[in-house]
């Protein structure tokens, strides 16, 4: 690349830098504050005085955690729903994708079955009508409304069968020739070529079963099966509508519990914060490959 | 191969679709959905009435409206910015870090900015030191909106740069020498052939966005809204979710729903239509 060095442009650049340091610490800064004031001691909080660095060090708001079973058991629902729900996405995501890569020639109804795919990303019945369904079908109060209640991530489907349409056709015809099976085709030679998709819908997918809160809200009237984040909501966020007044908007500006709503918000954030080093290579790669073509 | 696949479909995406006869009836809970009344357009007409729904449209309209403008705006100002710092390390780390809000949830982030705005917190601190009384924020239906754009905008413009890397990345080499060498000025460069060759790809982002004029981000605003903001943040899904599953005015909550629906997909299926015409995009 070439450079510029008058005087203006040296100028510029010094300047861009520190803008962008600038920007990259306001998207860190929140995180930092979060685990500063889970570290500090309440008093200290309350009176505004910790900003950068934990103030009276204390571990006190997490061995109260460490002793709430609630929180405890929320963590827990959530970790068993992403197991689950990234199962059963993956699976049936793949077994989607892989009729769907082949030409309507091919494959009879493959134009029908993608116009019902694309009509349901696109259109739903609304709020109401859906959690009438759910309520028809039994999943309230039960871990497979949270794991299937979000319907089939269609547009997981069609980016894998994307992807899978770009493989090499060579490399199924001798397969076929073989005498190889589409499930032969699809598990011993499709997947191991697709890697970098299937890496990126498991990261989506991981993190869209762990980040959800709100299917929770309305199908769980019992409040144990709560999954983390809709745990967190319940204590942090959520004021009852009916008591709002000029005292608890002072309340929702200074939170009393402040020490330990921040320790359980950033434990929440700590099994994103562990894997993201290890899939943040993945994502950019799966997001320009599905997103933008031609 | 399908049957797994197409029989989720059935039951959690299209099932519900029956429920949106609910729109057309005056729906009783006690004896279900086929035996309730038909009512015709009531709730429509009903829903027109009401003083909320004028409020929650212009609500609606008006985040998404500014969400779009300043989540394209940004995400672009933001690649151009990166793309000039010619050093590698530190345009990686600077992109790892901006990421790293997309993947937060609605929920941990309203709680990390009810610490941040609190009275006590920084960003009232800050005010106080340049000699701005303490605001509270949350309670502020004039700042609201500002809040949830902002917020937004700070959730998402890392990751929606992606693209813009994607495609700054693949801008010839050879175009910026042979104009180094004609005596172009890094100004010009950037004028003259970084901003054309990225500018396709944003008028495109712009236009897929349009498809999602009425969704002003449920998430978000469901987390963050109280009801002293209700006025300027009140949209139609949090509407939808109050008058629908707390109030049970199901047939109301459903037409309101329904109506946000089909002109979401007119909207969606027209952006599609644009960008497929002239850009040649499509999805499937």
């Amino acid at each position: 690349m070439v450079e510029d060095k008058t005087l203006v442009s040296r100028f510029f650049n010094g300047f861009n830098v520190v803008l962008l340091i600038l920007i990259t610490l306001l998207c860190i800064y929140p995180v930092w504050y979060t685990l500063v004031i889970s570290l500090s001691d309440k008093a200290a909080v309350s009176a505004g005085q910790v900003f950068f660095w934990p103030k009276d060090f204390t571990l006190g708001a997490y061995s109260l955690i460490v002793e709430d079973g609630k929180f405890l058991n929320s963590f827990l629902i959530s970790i068993q729903r992403v197991v689950l729900g990234t199962i059963t996405t993956f699976v049936v995501v793949l077994l989607m994708a892989y009729p769907l890569s082949k030409t309507s020639k091919e494959f009879g109804p493959r134009n029908i079955i993608m116009w019902l795919l694309i009509f349901a990303m696109l259109f739903n019945g609304g709020l109401v009508p859906w959690y009438m369904t759910m309520k028809t079908l039994g999943m309230t109060n039960n871990i497979w409304g949270l794991v299937l209640g979000g319907g089939l991530p269609v547009f997981n489907v069609i980016l894998v069968m994307n992807f899978f349409r770009n493989l090499p056709k060579e490399l199924e015809e001798s397969a076929v020739m073989d005498g190889a099976g589409p499930w032969r085709i699809l598990f011993d030679i499709y997947l191991p070529l697709s890697k970098p998709v299937l890496a990126t819908i498991l990261v989506f997918t991981i993190v869209m079963h762990w980040n959800e809160f709100f299917q929770a809200l309305v199908l769980m009237t019992n409040n144990d099966l709560y999954p983390l984040q809709t745990y967190i909501r319940s204590v942090t966020v959520e004021i009852d509508p009916s008591q709002i007044d000029a005292e608890s908007a002072q309340r929702l500006a200074s939170s009393s519990n402040q020490t330990l709503n921040a320790a359980k918000i950033f434990i929440s954030m700590l099994p994103l914060l562990v894997i993201y080093p290890f899939f943040q290579r993945y994502f950019v790669k799966g997001i320009t490959l599905g997103s933008v073509k031609g | 191969m399908l049957l797994p696949g197409i029989i989720w479909l059935f039951f959690f995406n299209l099932l519900p679709m029956y429920g949106i006869l609910m729109a057309f009836k005056d729906f009783n809970p006690g004896i279900g959905l086929w035996k309730s009344e038909w009512i015709g357009l009531e709730n429509f007409k009903y829903m027109f009435e009401l003083d909320d729904s004028k409020q929650i449209f212009r609500n609606t309209i008006v985040i998404a409206l500014l969400k779009m403008i300043g989540n394209l705006v940004v995400p672009l100002v933001f690649a151009l910015m990166l793309n000039e710092v010619k050093n590698r390390f530190f345009t990686r780390s600077v992109q790892t870090i901006v990421y790293l809000p997309h993947f937060l949830s609605w929920v941990i982030i309203a709680g990390i900015m009810l610490d941040m705005f609190s009275i006590s917190g920084p960003v009232n601190q800050l005010l106080t030191a340049i000699g701005i009384k303490p605001i509270m924020f949350f309670a502020d239906a004039g700042i609201f909106p500002a809040l949830v754009v902002g917020s937004d905008i700070w959730k998402e413009f890392g990751f929606a740069a992606i693209i813009y890397f994607a495609a700054l990345t693949s801008i010839s080499p050879e175009l910026y020498e042979a104009a180094a060498i004609d005596g172009a000025s890094q100004f010009r460069r950037l004028i003259s052939i970084t901003l054309p060759s990225i500018l396709p790809v944003a008028v495109l982002l712009g236009t897929l966005s349009m498809g999602n004029i009425l969704n002003a981000g449920f998430d978000q605003i469901f987390n963050l809204y109280n009801p002293l903001v209700y006025s300027t943040g009140d949209i139609i899904d949090t509407w939808v979710y109050r008058a629908g599953l707390i109030d049970m005015q199901y047939g109301l909550a459903t037409a309101v729903g329904l109506l946000k629906s089909i002109v979401g997909f007119i909207l969606i299926a027209f952006s599609y239509g644009l960008a497929y015409r002239f850009a040649n995009y499509r999805i499937f």
